[in-house]
Order: structure tokens, then C-alpha cells, then sequence
């Protein structure tokens, strides 16, 4: 696996994921520029991407939908904010499968060769997350969680 | 997953909405530990009884707590399950990112098919004859 770091954030609503790749910056941009290869890695085998629109401009959409194993299509999109190939991405992004958020990429050339790419998700929704998270909500929940956590794990059975 | 179509979507946003008051993630809380009756809850609050009882609709709407009668009583519980996804979307995040950037890698890792496309200066026209290997 090439995740060299994951920090969250609670405070600021981020998740921050960074991965190493031997490739160059400008190939790691293509995954992004491409649509035909951005479906080939952003949803997972059993729920693939079809991308219908690709502007990657300030300003511009990309929209896919996903499908499920049961045939049903979740679409999502980006709203592009920030393009600067093959260094700076930024938009705005409704996936299906997690709730609205900014996402940040980041790719830098490394001085040994290769590409160092940094992914910061924002969740934008107030400060829902910053209360969730930041202000001892889920040591608070953690006692009664965990209680309750075998019979819910049965339970979704 | 969270949220599987924008109806979970919506579910998410009311959760997060639930969760944005301080008497109402206090009211969830005291109800993930024991089912209360929204008149026991009201005293515990410096507010009326009809507010306290719309802190429990808004929650009651997110799923985060489930109301029952019993007698003239109404009952409030916690849904422990609701609490423990809206607590993990940063864990969720990760697993999605990491299998995304495993599939990056894996592409990646087939060759140089693509070494040269420094090219895009963010038009829409990107490579896009490239097939799906």
C-alpha cells in the first residue's frame, strides 16, 4: 500500500490522506484528467464509475454515476473550483456514498523521483462535525456504544 | 458505506442538523444510556416542555432516537446505531480514499502507458481516447 499518512481533524472537518507513488506528477494527473481512467479507480469493483461529463475547468462539472451490485445508479459530481495540471485539483464533490465535501489534491514531485499526493477532504456542513467529533461527543457516546455494540452487530445480521 | 443514494444523503444532513444543538446531543446522550420520558427530559432543561418536546422531533426525524407511548407517557430512546455511523464518517472517508488510492497504485503499476501526458492545462479535452485496458 502506498498510504504513507492519514490525519483527521475533527476541528477543522478533515481528513487528510497521503500516498507515494513512483510514477510523475503529470502521470498521477492524468487518473484525474482522464475520464476514462478516473472510472477505472474511483469506485470500487462491485460499484464502478461511469463518467458522463468531464470539464475539469474552474468552474466546470464532472459527473458520473455509480452502480450498484443490484443494478440501481447513484449519481455524484464534482463542481471544479481549482485546476493548475499537474499540481492543484480542488472541488466540490456529491458522492453517493459519503456526505457532501470539499476535496483538495495535491501532487508534488519528489526530490528522490516519483510523486507525493496529499487528498484533504472538508466536510463543509457547518459546524456539525466539528460538535460531532471535536467537543467529546464520541468519547461521550463510547460507554453506551460499546454496550450495545455486540447486539448491534447481530442485529444488522 | 454511510449513505448509499441521496435519500441517505438527506439522512445524513438531518443528523448532522440534529447534532448542531447542544441540549439536543445532551437529550441524545441521557437516551443512549436509558429510555426517558420526554416530561422526565423536560425537567432537566431550563425550557418548556413543547421545546423540549421539538429537540425530540428533530432528533426523532434523524433517526437518532425512537419514541414509544406508554400510557400517557411518551418514551425516548437513543438509536445507538444512527450515533455510531454519524461518528464514523471520518473513519468511513479513510477506508474510501485508501481503496481509491489502491486502485490508483494498481494502475500505476501497469506501465508507462501515460508518461507522457504532461500536457492538460485543465481544458476539457483531456486524453480521452485511451481505452479501458
Amino acid at each position: 500500500m502506498t498510504v504513507t499518512g492519514v490525519r483527521k481533524d475533527p476541528a477543522a472537518r478533515t481528513m487528510t490522506i497521503t500516498a507515494e507513488f513512483d510514477a510523475a506528477p503529470e502521470r498521477v494527473w492524468r487518473l484525474w484528467a482522464d475520464p476514462r481512467q478516473l472510472e477505472r479507480w474511483w469506485g470500487p469493483p462491485e460499484r464502478p464509475a461511469t463518467v458522463v461529463e468531464h470539464d475539469l475547468r474552474p468552474g466546470g462539472a464532472v459527473s458520473y454515476f455509480v452502480a450498484g451490485p443490484d443494478g440501481e445508479r447513484s449519481p455524484g459530481w464534482w463542481r471544479v473550483h481549482v485546476v493548475d495540471a499537474p499540481r492543484r485539483l480542488e472541488f466540490a464533490l456529491g458522492d453517493p456514498n459519503i456526505p457532501a465535501l470539499t476535496v483538495r489534491v495535491r501532487l508534488d514531485a519528489r526530490a528522490t523521483g516519483g510523486t507525493r499526493m496529499a487528498i484533504e477532504t472538508t466536510f463543509p456542513s457547518s459546524d456539525a462535525m466539528v460538535q460531532l467529533i471535536g467537543m467529546g461527543f464520541e468519547e461521550g457516546m463510547s460507554a453506551a456504544v460499546g454496550q450495545m455494540d455486540a447486539a448491534l452487530v447481530e442485529g444488522q445480521r | 458505506m454511510v449513505v448509499d443514494s441521496a435519500a441517505g444523503q438527506q439522512a445524513v444532513d438531518r443528523v448532522f442538523h440534529a447534532l448542531a444543538d447542544a441540549t439536543r446531543r445532551d437529550i441524545l446522550v441521557r437516551t443512549l444510556q436509558a429510555e426517558h420520558s420526554v416530561s422526565a427530559l423536560a425537567h432537566r432543561y431550563p425550557m418548556s416542555f413543547a421545546a423540549v418536546q421539538k429537540h425530540v422531533a428533530v432528533l426523532e426525524s434523524a433517526a437518532l432516537v425512537t419514541k414509544r407511548r406508554q400510557g400517557r407517557e411518551q418514551l425516548v430512546s437513543g438509536n445507538v446505531d444512527t450515533v455510531r455511523r454519524a461518528a464514523r464518517l471520518l473513519d468511513e472517508l479513510e477506508v474510501v480514499w485508501r481503496g481509491r488510492i489502491g486502485r490508483l497504485d494498481a494502475i500505476l503499476a501497469e506501465g508507462p502507458t501515460g508518461a507522457t501526458g504532461a500536457t492538460e492545462a485543465g481544458g476539457a479535452t483531456g486524453p480521452t481516447g485511451e481505452e479501458r485496458a
